[in-house]
């Protein structure tokens, strides 16, 4: 009970923290510029900070953990992705885009191409994406809750959506960019504290991996919630209160290699180098293949790997809510320093997972019977250490938990809020008060986070990691090649734009409803729709340029003037009349 | 064929000959305006070419030792295997490095741009 007491004291903190951070930030946001986008006027360093504060979100935070628990070194890529793509944006797109003057990735293909439909497309799609990726944020803010204290399993999203709206009803994004910042540090410390104590006590207690399958460390006691298969992948007599495959056990019974039903509520004892039957949904693979290079067990791991880091590299820069963010610096110059400062804070944080990842393994492989591997980070520092010190450490990964959904999830319901009150509810208010716009804001806001909690009420779900990677493959396959030849290729047309937007869109879209809907498929078909990254950002560019020269006569006239402004330094600007924002 | 004399106009009208500031020629869009725009995008696009091209080489060269190299998955460091050190830590202080040049090379080639457009 203690340990809830914590839990709940910690989310009671991180949620008033929040808050209290908006309200600060209310006296400062007088503009309606400064309500979007704090005013462009953060210095690079806060605004690093903000960036990683924001973009660590529940994936980074417990899913990449879970992920590893399960699947091993192929997931080492996901964090790796998530860093590199930093790279990529600063390389390709970072000081452009900031140039272009635009507040949100719509507002770039309209200046870009002066086109009002390619400017819905790209709506529509931050849209999309923005919900694919606040799903996960509330199912992982729900699944923390009920882990650590008792509470139902739609408690924990329903806290999150309220903080956020609280927060951005009264202070708008300069607040966030105060809140966000402060959420870094917390998450940081959070993951750092647990990971060198548990690493302490691992060397302790020397206590490697070993080869084979994994057995529980010690005595542990599982509670089925739902009806589950498990395989067991060598025979093995495990105690069961309750139903297995239709037979009603009561005590220990000999289970052959193979798998096995658990009907739901049954309750599994596992004794101490009891091997652990694994749910069907993941590999039951031996320690030694699971730390491998490709031992994750899934066909095609090599394509799945590589199609895997490009979603992520590419994906990166059309994420909404990461670039409504650089907008924030100053100038081009100040945003490329940024994206420096970004990917050393992300570098030191992703070091952080896979301690507990591969020290999950060992001391809660129970998490492998019921397939709730996301927990990972929140059970070991009581299940390794316990006392009051494990109670602490606990509270401690839980507000930190806290802060990854709260921070993400109120940077993409800003982002996703912009663009609804912009371009679906602004739009029939031609006089736009400012108060009017603000209204729309909020009201945008509701319906921004209300519609992804709806979604993710029921309870089945793929891991945080993987529904976040399907978000950004379909980024990538999308917003990057409109970024990309945006910036880099003056002969890119609006209907160039569309066809590769739809086309993207559409394939990329499909490959994933039928992931999610559907499950896994096995063998190729199934590796190219779980990773559709490899086949459709090329595809995206190779429609993209091909129509846009097939349509040639409709290159924006004014493009050599938006490439001036996208390209030219800030120290010009007392001679170029081009970079002129009153001009425009 | 005809000889035709060639002379420098060594005249002082020739020298005071207003000139236009190439700023003008950029914001104009003329075509040596062009030219000058042409080479600083052409110079940034060069670098962010190279530095996906190195992102690529170090990532998929990664993968594929991984995937094609049985012995660098039985190699240890401190009694961590290998795969791991690269790909859980080594790759980061790279992807830093990267991203520092990146910096410093494009404000270099910016500076030199605003150099060039402020030489005449």
């Amino acid at each position: 009970m203690s340990g809830q007491g914590a839990a709940v004291v910690a989310v009671v903190l991180v949620a008033v923290a929040t808050m209290g951070a908006g309200v600060f930030g209310l006296r400062r946001a007088r503009t309606t510029s400064d309500f979007y986008v704090a005013s462009r006027a953060v210095s690079p360093r806060w605004n690093a900070t903000a960036i990683g504060g924001e973009y660590l979100s529940a994936a980074s935070y417990l899913g990449i953990a879970g992920l590893i628990l399960a699947y091993g070194y192929d997931v080492l890529w996901y964090p790796v992705g998530y860093t590199a793509g930093y790279l990529v944006l600063l390389a390709l797109v970072a000081a452009p885009l900031r140039r272009s003057g635009a507040y949100t990735l719509p507002d770039f293909a309209e200046i870009r191409l002066g086109s009002s439909i390619v400017r819905r497309m790209a709506s529509g799609l931050v849209v999309l994406i923005g919900w694919l990726y606040l799903v996960p944020q509330l199912q992982g803010a729900s699944l923390t809750l009920a882990t650590q204290t008792a509470a139902p399993h739609w408690l924990g999203g329903l806290v999150v959506c309220t903080v956020v709206l609280t927060a951005v009803a009264v202070g708008g994004m300069r607040s966030i960019t105060f809140a966000q910042a402060m959420q870094f540090w917390l998450k940081f410390l959070a993951l750092l504290v647990p990971a060198l104590v548990l690493l302490i006590v691992w060397e302790h207690r020397d206590a490697g991996l070993g080869q084979g399958y994994p057995t529980a460390p010690e005595r542990t006691v599982v509670s089925l919630a739902t009806d589950t298969t498990a395989r067991l992948p060598v025979a093995e007599s495990l105690a069961v209160e309750g139903r297995v495959d239709g037979v009603r056990v009561h005590g220990p019974i000999a289970l052959a290699a193979g798998t096995h039903q658990f009907e739901k509520g049954s309750v599994v004892t596992l004794e101490r180098g009891d091997v652990v039957p694994v749910i069907t949904s993941l590999p039951a693979q031996r320690n030694e293949s699971w730390l491998r290079p490709l031992g994750s067990g899934k066909d095609h791991p090599l394509y799945a790997s590589l199609s895997l880091i490009l979603a992520i590299c590419l994906g990166t820069m059309g994420l909404p809510h990461v670039l409504v963010r650089f907008y924030t610096n100053p100038d081009g110059r100040d945003t490329r320093r940024t994206t420096l400062i970004v990917i050393v804070a992300l570098s030191s944080f992703y070091l952080l997972p896979t301690v507990f990842g591969a020290i999950g393994r060992a001391f809660v492989p129970d998490l492998l019977l019921t397939g709730n591997t996301d927990a990972t980070v929140l059970l070991l520092p009581q299940r390794l250490i316990g006392g009051e010190a494990g109670v602490l450490l606990s509270a401690l990964v839980t507000a930190g938990a806290f802060a990854a959904f709260l921070s993400t999830a109120s940077g993409l319901t800003v982002s996703v809020a912009g663009v609804l009150s912009q371009d679906v509810l602004g739009r029939r208010l031609p006089g736009s008060q400012r108060a009017q716009r603000i209204r729309m804001f909020q009201l945008g806001a509701v319906v921004a986070i209300g519609v992804p909690y709806l979604l993710s009420l029921p309870s089945e779900h793929l891991g945080l990691a993987a529904v976040v990677g399907l978000a950004f493959a379909i980024a990538a396959a999308t917003f990057c090649p409109l970024l990309v030849l945006g910036v880099w290729w003056p002969r890119l047309t609006d209907v160039g734009a569309m066809a590769g937007l739809l086309v993207g869109g559409l394939l990329a879209t499909a490959a994933v409803l039928v992931t999610m809907i559907a499950g896994p498929a096995r063998g190729w078909s199934g590796a190219l729709l779980e990773q559709p990254a490899a086949w459709a950002v090329p595809l995206t560019f190779v429609v993209m340029i091909g129509v846009s020269i097939l349509t040639r006569s409709r290159v924006p006239a004014d493009v050599g003037r938006v490439m001036i402004r996208l390209h030219a330094p800030e120290s010009l600007a007392e001679e170029l009349r081009s970079l002129d924002r009153s001009a425009l | 064929m005809q000889r035709v004399r060639i002379t420098h106009p060594r005249t002082e009208a020739v020298r005071r000959m207003p000139t236009r500031p190439t700023s003008h020629e950029i914001d104009e869009q003329t075509q040596v305006g062009a030219v000058y725009m042409d080479s600083l995008i052409r110079s940034q696009r060069r670098l962010a070419v190279m530095v996906c091209l190195t992102i690529t080489a170090v990532l998929v060269g990664t993968a594929l030792l991984g995937a094609l190299v049985p012995r660098f998955a039985q190699l240890r460091l401190l009694g961590v295997p290998l795969p791991w050190v690269v790909l859980g830590v080594l790759v980061y202080p790279v992807l830093i490095m990267l991203a520092a040049y990146t910096v410093r090379k494009a404000e270099r080639n910016e500076h030199a741009f605003t150099e060039l457009v402020r030489q005449r």
